[in-house]
């Protein structure tokens, strides 16, 4: 998304934003719903962009509240999951697989 | 006799010297639950019979002549958002409708070992998203001491069981407030330990760097007793702290808080906070002095944008994590008539299986990473994040522990905030902040406050692996209180009436 694109007055969040981003998190939202919420939004990004005010490039961004470094483990098999078990909240499955709608399209 | 008014303490001794067993306690919670819980739905699910299977296996190592931990025995509500194996798991979404886990979370496998039994999965805002329970996909849960009100969020199951005395121990979860703004609202205790305290191993994710799973309980003494089961290090989560658990069981049982400095937040206290709780609070702060304590006045002037970075990391985060349900491995599916794409499927069920709450919270934190917004948002919020960070060191620097209310107001009626997401995003404002830093809080019972006689907390937060101070000073500041008042503040809620 293009920061020009954005028209609305407050923070600049358009029904059609909206549309764009529910494609984006794959939610299928009907009108009702996309109007409700670039409004919703609007209100929202409007409050919480204050925190633009105490933003400065002074400052190091935090991801994490604790140092986070990469765990390794040891390369030994230990019990898992059998691919039953595995499967056993699957909407679908087929021959100890998900099975899962067409990916591409038709051949 | 019947225990369940009893601490869980008490039932834990009255098991071990013989006066009860673990299938008459847990035959009275679930007489308990049938007769309230139509009233409350603190539940979402009720294993009755795994429940009688763990407590006659407990019961019979303990006649065998076995030595079992402190709480084997005791009874116990796990919130929905934590899977426990074979056992319905569905996070308050419709998401998981169905859904049976095939591992346990490692929180239930310490609670399994310690042989804690579990009656049911309690109810929750969906995902965890939510400060009244409202958002659950299965109906709200009440406030035992007002049925017409909210129990607090997201873990209002847990703090509602507690309460109205289904279970005398909980499992909460806390992203930004979730295990203590229930417990204030209830007249419950509830912790929040120092993040990577308590492994998230089988916790479904939220907001992975500010989630943390924690004790709800009756009193100080059995949350830090939970405390010590579900606590330490687990190879299963990278996040999980290395250390030893801090003694908090023994620190709850100190009663001593002479030469220990008290910060009281200058910016956790003032517009939009209830004049009861705040008189509650200064009330709790004068006993604290009485008890020796010495108070101290500290700022922390970045918590002002405490909320503000809070509603752009966690939907972030959760637009991330959320995205694993994509209908393909487990959950429910729609729309797969065999002529759609995978695509369109997973656009479908994510529309029919999510609440408006969490697709508004997936949509802000998609556009708030989206680029071009990027370093205006969700980078900015991360420097909010540091500055609070610098706040909290400043402050404990001056001060052992901070402590505020821990929600500006009483429950307030199911309902009210229904079209005001922002009214409903500053309950949490006091208790994000420890949740940005990844310190431990906690929240106890200060009274009721004058205006509407429902329950006020007080909150008080620890330097992170320090989560035995905040016990040690939560622990003496419920014993003033008892003392003050002659009987715990429960006691004051009345008798959930049924309206069949």
């Amino acid at each position: 998304m293009d920061e020009k694109s954005t028209g609305s007055a407050q923070s600049g969040i358009s029904r059609e934003d909206v549309a764009h981003l529910a494609k984006l998190a794959r939610i299928d939202l009907n009108n009702v719903e996309l109007d409700h919420l670039a409004q919703e939004l609007d209100v929202i990004l409007g409050a919480v962009a204050k925190v633009r005010e105490v933003a400065g490039a002074d400052v190091a961004p935090t991801s994490h509240p604790i140092p986070v470094t990469n765990v390794y483990r040891d390369d030994v098999v230990k019990p898992s999951l059998t691919p039953e078990e595995a499967l056993s909240g699957a909407p679908a499955q087929s021959e100890d697989r998900f099975k899962v709608p067409q990916i591409l399209g038709e051949e | 006799m019947n225990y369940i008014k009893s601490n869980a303490s008490v039932m834990a001794a009255a098991l071990a010297n013989g006066e009860t067993t673990s299938v008459e306690l847990t035959e009275q919670h679930f007489e308990q639950i049938e007769k309230v819980d139509g009233a409350v739905h603190a539940f979402l699910y009720l294993d009755r019979e795994g429940a009688m299977e763990q407590a006659h296996a407990i019961d019979t190592r303990r006649s065998d002549g076995e030595e079992l931990s402190p709480l084997a025995g005791v009874p116990l509500a796990l919130k929905d958002v934590m899977t426990q194996k074979g056992i319905p798991t569905t996070c308050g979404s419709k998401m998981l409708e169905g859904w049976r886990p095939p591992y346990d979370s490692t929180v239930v496998s310490r609670l399994k070992d310690a042989g804690i039994v579990i009656l049911g999965k309690t109810n929750m805002d969906e995902f965890a998203m939510g400060s009244s329970t409202e958002n659950s996909a299965y109906g709200p849960t009440h406030n035992p001491w007002d049925l017409t009100k909210i129990p607090g969020g997201s873990g209002g199951g847990s703090a509602a069981a507690l309460a109205a005395f289904e279970a005398p121990l909980a499992i909460g979860t806390d992203t930004g407030g979730s295990i203590r703004q229930p417990a204030a609202v209830t007249g419950t205790v509830g912790v929040k330990p120092t993040y990577g305290g308590v492994s998230r191993y089988g916790l479904i994710a939220f907001s992975s760097s500010l989630d943390q799973a924690g004790p709800c309980a009756r009193t100080v003494l059995d949350a830090a007793l939970l405390h010590e089961v579900i606590a330490g290090h687990d190879e299963r989560d990278s996040t999980s702290i290395n250390q030893p658990v801090p003694a908090v069981v023994k620190a709850a049982k100190k009663l001593d808080v002479k030469g220990l400095k008290i910060g009281v937040v200058k910016e956790l206290q003032g517009e939009g906070f209830q004049a009861g709780v705040l008189h509650r609070f200064h009330e709790a702060l004068d006993l604290l002095v009485e008890a020796g304590a010495e108070i101290v006045n500290v700022s922390c002037p970045s918590f002002d944008y405490a909320l503000a970075a809070y509603y752009l990391i966690a939907p972030s985060e959760c637009s991330s994590n959320l995205a694993r349900f994509d209908s393909m491995r487990y959950g429910i599916r729609v729309g797969d008539d065999g002529s759609k794409s995978a695509e369109e499927v997973m656009n479908l069920t994510r529309h029919a299986g999510f609440g408006p709450e969490v697709k508004r919270r997936i949509i802000l934190g998609t556009y708030a990473l989206s680029s071009g917004f990027y370093d205006a948002y969700y980078g900015s919020a991360q420097k909010v994040r540091t500055l609070l960070i610098q706040d909290f060191n400043s402050a404990f620097a001056e001060a052992d522990v901070l402590v505020s209310p821990t929600s500006p107001t009483t429950a307030f009626p199911i309902g009210q905030n229904d079209n005001d997401p922002l009214a409903m995003y500053l309950n949490d404002i006091a208790t994000i902040p420890a949740n940005m830093a990844g310190i431990g809080a906690m929240s106890l019972p200060s009274g009721l406050a004058e205006e509407d006689n429902l329950p006020a907390g007080f909150h008080i937060m620890s330097p992170a692996m320090k989560d035995d101070l905040m016990y040690q000073v939560g622990g003496t500041l419920e014993a003033a209180l008892l003392n003050k008042w002659g009987a715990p503040l429960l006691s004051n809620a009345p008798d959930v009436v049924v309206n069949s």
